[in-house]
């Protein structure tokens, strides 16, 4: 649904993107993460043909984002990081302008907004002039634009951004139902919590180009090393877990250790254990957070 | 249906744009003191000067200045397109709402049209009405009304004026980001203007209606490439590729002289490869070739044509054919050393770049036809003196072929990059595109206009 190859873009003499590949299959989300100034922007301005390539290609919803800039427009939704609204119309006023240019009828416009509106805990509040918004508000009318004309792909820049709990839960709801309606989604962000939550697969962007991509499990895999696990027994051991798991530490009765496929190796383990006659008191992965992960990529490479 | 569907778009934009400028009193409160107040404060100033004037039998040079003051009525509410352009283009940017505009299957030409045709429909509607409530009034006062000319005149005038200063302003807002940046580079646009209007008051004055038909037909020429040179510039890429407003010195530096040198991926090609990639760019002059070529042909005509109108006392005339003389041929110096045949030429080269750089390529052209006209202008000295214009141009030929198509190649290169603004190349922004043309200038120059000239002025000292 979106495919980038080898995607580039040079602003006179300064890369800010080079070499980048991504795969969004049509129904899945993948979140981009990364600094300041690390190519989130421009590869999203590329992805929804605002800016051509200066390298490489890039398909969205099948179609070729420079040869086929105008039906990619029509195909995405875009949230820009900031929403950048007509402060003197009012909220149906600017939904009303940007129907038309999806070419909605004004009705059907009418009708897609008061229910956005509603569902983002905004109701009534259509007929009141953006500029009276508060920033959350504001930013719920961009992901309102975005939807309202029903897009296959969107592209979301820092949804949640200046939102208040409350709507950022709203907004992740919104975004978690537009993912399950089978809609394909990147999203940039630098909420780690929240890419974790949403993401299908997170790519993490540095310097202009991907470091690092897939889902948190195997990204956590890949840097972090596998899962880590903790296991209290009612007594201290002797030996008797040689050769199942890699061991990484024991302290008493206490025992940590590592495997990359937890689902086949703890029952194998708890049988091993039972079978010896020693009592298992607990048995817990150590939560390893995505920001972790994203630390690592973002202080390693280059 | 196509055209439906570009109109619908084109007029989504300027309603939406319209009713913003309806709902901001900065804007609103200032375009109806000029329409409904302006108009009679230079009523009553018609009024007074009417009957100064005629107070001491000037009523001639009163009736010259009513329709200045009419210029002057529509002339200030038309000035505020400028600010709505400004607003409308650079305010947009800065306050980040150009985007999801542009993330919208809206094209180029059509947000170009819409954002024109608003910043030009309230400003132009107030100048033809202040116009009308100033012509009411005179004609109610003194009895005034003016010829079908002059009104066909002012209005164009008018007309044109708004579109100048709206397509100026677009051109400027892709140089900036910020509005107060814009209003900095407003000063080109306000400065030519004012003296712009100036020059129409003396035409004016002076019934110098021709004049201002020739007025007219050059401002139209200025819209229409100031208009096409905004929609090659309002372009997504241009929009939003350019977030600063420095120079990069380094950076262009570095892309002019890959442009020149052909440096690439850090190699430079042969001597050999340069020349063979340097030729290769001549066939793209062609167009700009052609107006160079044209511009000859023009000087050669229009200096014959003042040869005949402002002819040598015929002493002077018969001097060229009784001696031979040729150094009172103003391009012709047999007595000169080959530095000065060598530079001659070149110093109007240069003069025409460094001119043409800032006025999009007219002062330059204009340089270049001033040596065909004083050409033209002599050998039709030697046709009215009875001499053989043919053998006059016999005997410039030697050396004179090969400064043809030096000054050919070099006046379309650097007209060709004078213009680049209008005629851009594709896939490079501007900056890119201008350096890329300056390079190929200069590059021309280097590898085969000065060659060109130095095997001219072998010629011209060895042989004449």
């Amino acid at each position: 649904m979106i495919e980038a190859v080898g995607l580039g873009k040079d602003f006179e003499g300064f890369t800010a993107v080079y070499d980048l590949n991504l795969n969004v299959p049509a129904g899945q989300l993948l979140a981009l993460l990364g600094p300041n100034g690390a190519g989130k922007t421009t590869t999203v301005r590329m992805l929804g043909a605002i800016l051509r390539p200066t390298q490489g290609t890039a398909r969205v919803n099948g179609y070729d984002v420079v040869a086929q800039a105008q039906q990619v427009r029509h195909a995405i939704g875009m949230l820009t990081e900031q929403p950048g609204l007509y402060l003197r119309m009012t909220g149906l006023e600017y939904l009303i302008f940007f129907g038309r240019l999806y070419g909605l009828p004004d009705g059907e416009t009418r009708r897609r907004g008061v229910a956005l509106f509603e569902r983002f805990a905004m109701p009534g509040e259509e007929k009141r002039r953006l500029g009276e918004y508060s920033k959350g508000m504001q930013q719920k009318v961009g992901l309102i634009r975005a939807m309202l004309h029903d897009p296959a792909v969107l592209l979301l820049d820092e949804p949640t951004s200046a939102m208040d709990p409350h709507s950022a839960r709203l907004v992740r709801d919104a975004i978690r139902g537009l993912r399950d309606d089978k809609r394909t989604i990147i999203l940039c962000t630098h909420n780690l919590a929240e890419a974790e939550a949403l993401a299908d697969r997170i790519a993490i962007v540095k310097k202009g180009t991907i470091v690092a991509q897939g889902t948190t499990r195997e990204l956590k895999a890949a840097l972090l090393g596998d899962p880590l696990l903790k296991l209290q027994l009612d007594r201290p051991l002797n030996g008797q877990l040689d050769g199942l798991v890699q061991v990484e530490q024991v302290a008493g009765n206490v025992v940590y250790y590592r495997t990359a496929v937890p689902e086949t190796t703890n029952p194998q383990l708890i049988r091993h254990l039972t079978e010896q006659g020693v009592g298992v008191i607990s048995l817990v992965e150590i939560e390893r957070s995505l920001e972790e992960v994203y630390l690592q990529v973002v202080s390693e490479v280059g | 249906m196509a055209l439906n569907n570009q109109w619908h778009m084109v007029s989504t934009i300027v309603r939406r744009e319209l009713r913003d400028a309806s709902r901001d009193w900065r804007i609103i409160i200032p375009i109806l003191l000029l329409t409904l107040g302006f108009p009679f404060l230079m009523n009553f100033t018609a009024q007074r000067l009417v009957g100064f004037a005629t107070r001491y039998g000037a009523t001639l040079v009163a009736n010259q200045l009513i329709p200045f003051l009419l210029l002057v009525v529509g002339f200030f509410p038309t000035s505020f397109s400028l600010v709505i352009a400004l607003e409308t283009f650079v305010g947009e940017k800065e306050r980040k709402s150009l985007e999801p505009l542009l993330a919208t299957p809206l094209t180029n030409m059509q947000l170009y049209l819409g954002k024109v045709v608003a910043a030009l429909v309230p400003p132009l509607l107030a100048s033809y009405l202040g116009m009308g409530f100033y012509l009411l009034g005179l004609r109610l006062a003194v009895g005034w009304v003016p010829t079908p000319t002059l009104l066909l005149q002012t209005l164009l005038l008018t007309t044109l004026q708004g579109v100048i200063m709206v397509a100026a302003a677009v051109v400027m807002s892709s140089q900036t980001t910020s509005v107060r940046g814009a209003n900095l580079l407003a000063s080109f646009i306000i400065v030519p203007m004012a003296l712009l209007i100036q020059g129409e008051a003396l035409a004016l004055f002076w019934g110098q209606h021709a004049g201002l038909w020739w007025l007219i037909v050059g401002l139209a020429l200025t819209a229409v490439t100031l208009i096409r040179m905004g929609t090659h510039i309002f372009n997504r890429e241009e929009l939003l590729g350019r977030d600063i407003d420095q120079i990069r010195l380094g950076w262009m530096w570095r892309h002019f002289w890959e442009g020149l040198t052909g440096r690439k991926n850090g190699r430079f090609p042969t001597p050999l490869t340069w020349y063979r990639q340097t030729l290769s760019l001549l066939p793209s002059l062609r167009l700009s070739a052609l107006a160079t070529a044209l511009m000859i042909v023009g000087g050669l005509v229009l200096g014959g044509y003042l040869g005949q109108q402002y002819a040598l006392p015929p002493n002077l005339q018969a001097r060229f054919l009784a001696t031979g003389d040729l150094s009172q041929v103003p391009m012709l110096a047999p007595d000169t050393t080959f530095a000065w045949a060598w530079t001659n030429n070149l110093r109007l080269i240069l003069l025409q770049m460094l001119l043409g750089v800032f006025t999009l390529g007219v002062l330059g052209l204009l340089v270049f036809a001033v040596p065909w006209v004083m050409l033209g202008y002599w050998l039709m000295q030697v046709w009215l003196a009875g001499g053989s214009v043919l053998t006059a141009v016999f005997a410039l030929s030697p050396h004179g072929t090969i400064e043809l198509i030096a000054l050919l190649i070099a006046g379309a290169a650097a007209l060709r990059w004078h213009v680049i603004f209008i005629a851009p190349l594709q896939q490079q922004t501007l900056s890119e595109r201008f350096l890329t043309a300056a390079a190929i200038f200069f590059r021309l120059l280097l590898g085969v206009v000065l060659p060109l000239l130095w095997l001219a002025a072998l010629i011209e000292v060895n042989l004449l």
